[in-house]
């Protein structure tokens, strides 16, 4: 059978391993590369060693951009997935209209970050033009903003997985915590948490690389004003690369950097998930 | 019984109070649609009345400044061009690499897993270069983009699937003298319908929402919906706020019937996603 399918191989593969060659093996390689090299378009690239890396960890933009990127994600790490997780528990409860409230809190999450950028450019600013400042006033509220603007299109998405994992436990271990004369918080803490442990592993990591790579909501809602202070790390880049002429090498350098944490994350996660799995 | 029946209802009323706080964004950028664009910025959770109503003028100008009709006939296009052509092709490469095991295959889904960590920033400058170079930079080629950069993912739900389908059945379809071709889309492609729908949501939410990697192969020609309205922030950061509102409305309309359509299989499908990427 092996051998059968063996021939077909231009017909089943070889279309998309072509465009993933061009458009991804290719240009992946080609970044490497490139972040060694100074250049303004890919053709003139002359050798530059190291020092591409030594401009991006010395540019206090870029830097800002680590710290704010970090702080914000932690903080909406955290936020997300406590208040998804308590919609999640307050929908399990079988009460009226459970289906309907199901729908209305996910639906933020299909909305473009573009949209939902000025979306909350309209209601924040709004709010804070009553204390006669906008959103671009100080770069505290463009965190707080951007904080809120990701529990809004975040929570509904945890929620769902939530809600999955909290519907997986089985009523019996349930009742027998009960009859044992646990309390309710007891139940939450000692049965609920621990079996929903691998939804909460997926969560974590879902809104952790999401909030990390975070762009176009960054882009929309305040562009990085003032000045520099509310960009993130991938707004950062696209700065580098497509303002002033010059920076292309200083740019894949540091999209280089935000590649490895992002896989540095990802493989964190894998390991997480995977231990997880042996535990279970 | 009173005591449960009370919490039910304290539960229903929070949950009634923090679904009317989710929907209230979206209710204020449509009231404000219909406000004069210097009545928004400043007042935005005013109602608007007699002074500030403007019907539909700011669809009308939004519209005609925007060109949101061609940039929805963008998006659609692109969109449903690329997720086609991403099902049909991924489902054909994740069925060979699965069921031909040599080491070049195994490399290939390594690669193709790989990728899914990649962040689009890496490659950005990049491929936008080579599609450039290639001529890809148009609505067509970006189709060719979005097969490429989008294959890891889809190659991944697709192959996890394809293990789980009993060899058998595709053996005795050959057996009965079809050959591979004709075994995969009589017998295959029926089997792989539900995560097609999966493959198919994750690709449309994703390419239908884009902004950047439109914006940058064909944005200075073609504008999807996302670079539309990114097109009214004008040179300065002066936005017309009437228009900006009138299409962030047509934005989100199009979303919300999609959603309303399809409900079942979009949560469903964002739930296995999310837990197998």
């Amino acid at each position: 059978m092996q051998k059968s399918i063996k021939r077909y191989f231009a017909l089943f593969a070889f279309p998309t391993l072509l465009a993933f060659t061009v458009m991804f093996i290719i240009p992946f390689f080609m970044g490497i590369y490139l972040s060694f090299t100074e250049f303004t378009t890919v053709t003139d690239a002359k050798w530059a060693g190291l020092s591409n890396y030594a401009k991006a960890f010395s540019n206090p933009d870029f830097l800002n951009a680590l710290w704010f990127t970090v702080r914000f994600t932690v903080v909406a790490v955290i936020t997300v997935n406590v208040f998804a997780f308590l919609l999640a528990l307050l929908l399990t409860r079988g009460v009226r209209g459970t289906n309907l409230f199901r729908t209305v809190f996910f639906m933020p999450n299909l909305i473009g970050g573009i949209v939902l950028g000025y979306i909350w450019q309209l209601i924040l600013n709004g709010i804070l033009y009553k204390f006669e400042v906008t959103l671009t006033s100080s770069a505290n509220y463009g965190f707080w903003g951007l904080v809120v603007l990701m529990n809004w299109q975040l929570i509904g998405y945890m929620m769902i997985i939530y809600i999955a994992g909290i519907q997986n436990i089985s009523r019996e271990v349930v009742e027998a915590a009960q009859i044992d004369g646990c309390t309710r918080y007891g139940i939450l803490r000692n049965v609920t948490i621990p079996l929903v442990m691998p939804s909460i592993t997926i969560c974590l990591f879902l809104s952790l690389s999401n909030s990390f790579k975070l762009f176009d909501q960054n882009l929309a809602l305040t562009a990085g004003a003032p000045s520099k202070q509310t960009a993130m790390l991938a707004l950062d880049i696209y700065n580098t690369f497509y303002g002033n002429g010059g920076w292309e090498g200083v740019g894949q350098a540091k999209a280089v950097v935000f590649f490895v944490l992002v896989a540095l994350i990802a493989l964190i996660q894998l390991r997480a998930t995977r231990s997880k799995e042996v535990e279970n | 019984m009173q005591k449960t029946r009370n919490r039910g209802t304290i539960t229903f009323g929070v949950l009634l109070v923090l679904a009317i706080l989710f929907l209230s964004p979206i209710l204020i950028v449509l009231m404000n649609s219909f406000k004069g664009k210097f009545f928004i910025s400043d007042t935005p959770f005013k109602f608007p009345d007699a002074q500030t109503f403007v019907h539909f003028k700011n669809y009308t100008e939004g519209v005609a400044k925007t060109g949101f009709f061609n940039a929805f006939g963008m998006s659609m296009f692109i969109t449903v061009g690329s997720v086609a052509v991403i099902v049909l092709l991924t489902a054909m490469t994740a069925w060979y690499i699965t069921r031909v095991k040599t080491r070049f295959t195994k490399l290939l889904y390594y690669i193709f897993v790989f990728s899914m960590i990649v962040p689009f920033q890496m490659v950005m400058f990049t491929m936008t270069k080579t599609a450039n170079m290639l001529h890809l930079d148009n609505p067509l080629g970006i189709i060719v983009i979005y097969l490429g950069f989008g294959a890891g993912l889809s190659v991944f739900l697709f192959s996890g699937f394809v293990k789980s389908i009993p060899l058998e059945i595709e053996e005795a379809d050959l057996i009965d003298g079809c050959n591979p071709v004709q075994s995969f889309f009589h017998i295959v492609l029926p089997i792989l319908k539900p995560i097609a729908i999966t493959v198919a949501i994750l690709n449309v939410m994703w390419i239908w929402n884009d902004y950047l990697l439109p914006m940058l192969v064909i944005g200075t020609e073609y504008r999807t919906i996302p670079i539309a309205i990114q097109y009214l922030k004008g040179g300065y950061g002066s936005i017309d706020m009437g228009a900006m509102m009138a299409m962030l409305v047509l934005a989100i309309l199009p979303i919300v019937v999609f959603y309303l359509l399809c409900q079942k299989y979009i949560i469903e499908g964002v739930v296995a996603g999310a837990v197998k990427g």
